[in-house]
């Protein structure tokens, strides 16, 4: 018989009690688990998506030029020293510290090329990077597969007046338009794609590129060190934010999490009102037993290690049954909660851990008065309720 | 030098603008040994008097001495250390704590002691032995009779080897013919050297002991050594 033999009697004989506390302070435990992992897969979730919708870093050539451009409207610009991106320096984009928070990068070589008479801008991506960050593209026909498709804007399309299957001749060489793009409203509309490498040939830009968008995913949104860190590794180049995409994004996600988070406080609140609120009926209902512990000669002491030790008990096992209910709760409602079908629940270790540890603070906090209100029970009074 | 002496011991308590005396002065000295009734009519300050002698009940003034040591010039905590080590307690209500087995109701004073846990089952399997009920060890306050659970309670009073087994109304819930075998049960208790200071209504308690102490209004009216 020692202390702790005491409080885990009390709550193994007296089980209703036991299972009052340990499922009020569970529930807490449970919808603050719930909530912060349904949060964080669905700000992932939305972040995935909204990465993909995409660039929101701008990789150019250092140009000492402004460019003279509004709203797709150019009235061109006065540029001078104009230099170009090696396209073997973009693989160090992928070397910097916050590598892993990028989503793609595409790039991109500009230049003028005539087709049936008309001037017209040919830019040469690579498709698969540029489908996956426009997913808003409409194509009509088919995805370029070789090197020797086009994609073209509607405008462009029209212009030139072809049709998907068509074929178009560029600088002598023959290319099939594969598909045309969807009005987007944007300067897309009036441009034609081909692929990377045979623009660059076209363009006599073999090994250059004139700029790159890259993508990079918003978690913990480190976009200005990844900003500085793309510029330290290619010096020859200007590296931008598009802020409006960024701080947009990050306000999104920011106003998301803040409603989860005023919800689960004011669940935790209520929790820990619940504990205090048994805890403080255990202890008035355990008066005689207290002063029967404070006759036979425990200490304050003793009594709060009692009690405390029970609170920690109750707290550690509703710890674990609300970390479960909570991850199991998460699962049932993302499929209703995100709109992806895709969207997957995260498993986080620091959940797990913080929910446990939140419990045991909690149950022991709401228990630290109750258990000092009964260490300070006069044993007369407390006898004399006999 | 007796084991108990009471000297002068006032208590009072205030109610409002009302004073209850409750003690009056009360003198009384308890040698080693002794079984001693107090008796008295409700109201008397039988039970403060007890309260008092058990450390846990601050007289107004006056001195209470237990085996040399001045009980209330003692810190709090160190007079709950003084009655973990000297001083056993039968309630009237048994007050058995209702989730422990009988054998865990009789080691519970010795949970804070250290002690190996074989150890104190063995003193308190030799306690409950003494009291009858090695048989019920395990068995819960619910699942014994009246008799029993004060054969229980009286078990945990002794099972830590108290100078003084002080008792409140030990029979005041129980049916004459248990009354008589818990009381012949401290007889015993006292027979083998445990001093007994209990309180009591029952005049026919008073035959068990040497002494009976009557209490009138807070004041020892006869009985007093």
């Amino acid at each position: 018989m020692k202390l702790h033999t005491i409080s885990i009697n009390n709550l193994k004989r007296r089980k209703a009690k036991m299972a009052f506390l340990t499922i009020g302070l569970m529930v807490g435990i449970a919808t603050i688990v719930t909530l912060v992992t349904l949060t964080r897969s669905m700000s992932s979730d939305i972040e995935r998506k909204m990465d993909e919708f995409g660039a929101n870093i701008l990789v150019t050539p250092q140009s000492n030029g402004l460019s003279m451009n509004y709203g797709g409207i150019s009235l061109g610009g006065v540029t001078f020293d104009q230099r170009e991106i090696r396209e073997e320096d973009l693989v160090k984009i992928k070397t910097i510290t916050n590598h892993k928070n990028i989503s793609a990068i595409s790039p991109k070589v500009l230049g003028g090329v005539k087709i049936n008479d008309h001037d017209v801008l040919l830019v040469g991506v690579n498709f698969e990077s540029e489908l996956k960050m426009k997913q808003w593209w409409k194509i009509f026909g088919n995805e370029p597969t070789s090197g020797h498709d086009l994609l073209l804007g509607s405008d462009a399309a029209k212009v030139l007046n072809v049709s998907p299957g068509d074929n178009l001749t560029i600088k002598g060489e023959f290319f099939k338009v594969a598909g045309v793009l969807d009005q987007t409203g944007s300067q897309d509309d009036s441009l034609v794609f081909a692929g990377l490498a045979t623009a660059q040939k076209l363009l006599g830009k073999e090994g250059k590129i004139s700029m790159a968008e890259v993508a990079a995913l918003c978690s913990g949104c480190p976009i200005g060190d990844m900003v500085t860190q793309i510029a330290e590794k290619i010096p020859d180049a200007k590296v931008s934010a598009i802020q409006q995409v960024v701080e947009g994004r990050l306000k999104t996600l920011d106003q998301f999490k803040r409603f989860s988070y005023a919800i689960a406080a004011v669940v935790v609140f209520i929790g820990s009102l619940i504990v205090f609120v048994t805890m403080m009926g255990s202890v008035n209902e355990r008066t005689t037993e207290i002063g029967v512990f404070r006759a036979i000669g425990f200490r304050k002491s003793h009594i709060m290690r009692i009690i405390l030790l029970e609170a920690a008990l109750v707290s550690l096992l509703a710890g674990f049954l609300g970390y479960a209910v909570g991850m199991g709760g998460a699962k049932l409602a993302l499929p209703f909660m995100a709109e992806s079908k895709n969207a997957h629940l995260i498993w986080d270790s620091t959940v797990a851990f913080g929910s446990i540890g939140l419990a045991l603070t909690l149950g022991l906090l709401a228990s630290l008065y109750p258990a000092l209100h009964a260490s300070k029970m006069d044993p007369t009074e407390a006898l004399r309720a006999l | 030098m007796a084991l108990i002496e009471i000297k002068n011991v006032k208590k009072q308590y205030t109610s409002g603008d009302d004073v209850v005396e409750a003690l009056r002065g009360v003198d009384i000295s308890i040698e080693t040994g002794d079984f001693i009734t107090i008796m008295g009519q409700s109201g008397s300050g039988k039970s403060t008097l007890l309260s008092v002698l058990g450390g846990m009940n601050h007289p107004t003034s006056g001195d209470v001495e237990m085996a040399g040591v001045k009980l209330y010039q003692l810190p709090g905590e160190k007079r709950a250390d003084f009655r973990a080590q000297n001083l056993g307690f039968v309630f009237q209500s048994f007050n058995l704590i209702s989730y422990l087995t009988a054998i865990e109701n009789v080691m519970l004073p010795l949970a804070i002691v250290k002690m190996s846990t074989p150890a104190k089952r063995t003193a308190a399997r030799s306690a409950l032995e003494r009291v009858g009920l090695g048989a019920k060890l395990d068995r819960l306050p619910n699942q014994l009779s009246g008799g029993e659970q004060e054969r229980v309670a009286i078990a945990r009073a002794i099972v830590n080897n108290p100078d003084i087994l002080l008792a409140d109304e030990p029979t005041g819930n129980l049916d004459s013919k248990t009354s008589e075998e818990v009381m012949a049960l401290f007889r015993e208790l006292n027979d083998a050297g445990q001093t007994v200071v209990m309180v009591t209504h029952n005049p026919e308690n008073g035959a068990y002991s040497d002494r009976t102490i009557h209490l009138k209004d807070g004041m020892v009216m006869s009985g007093q050594a």
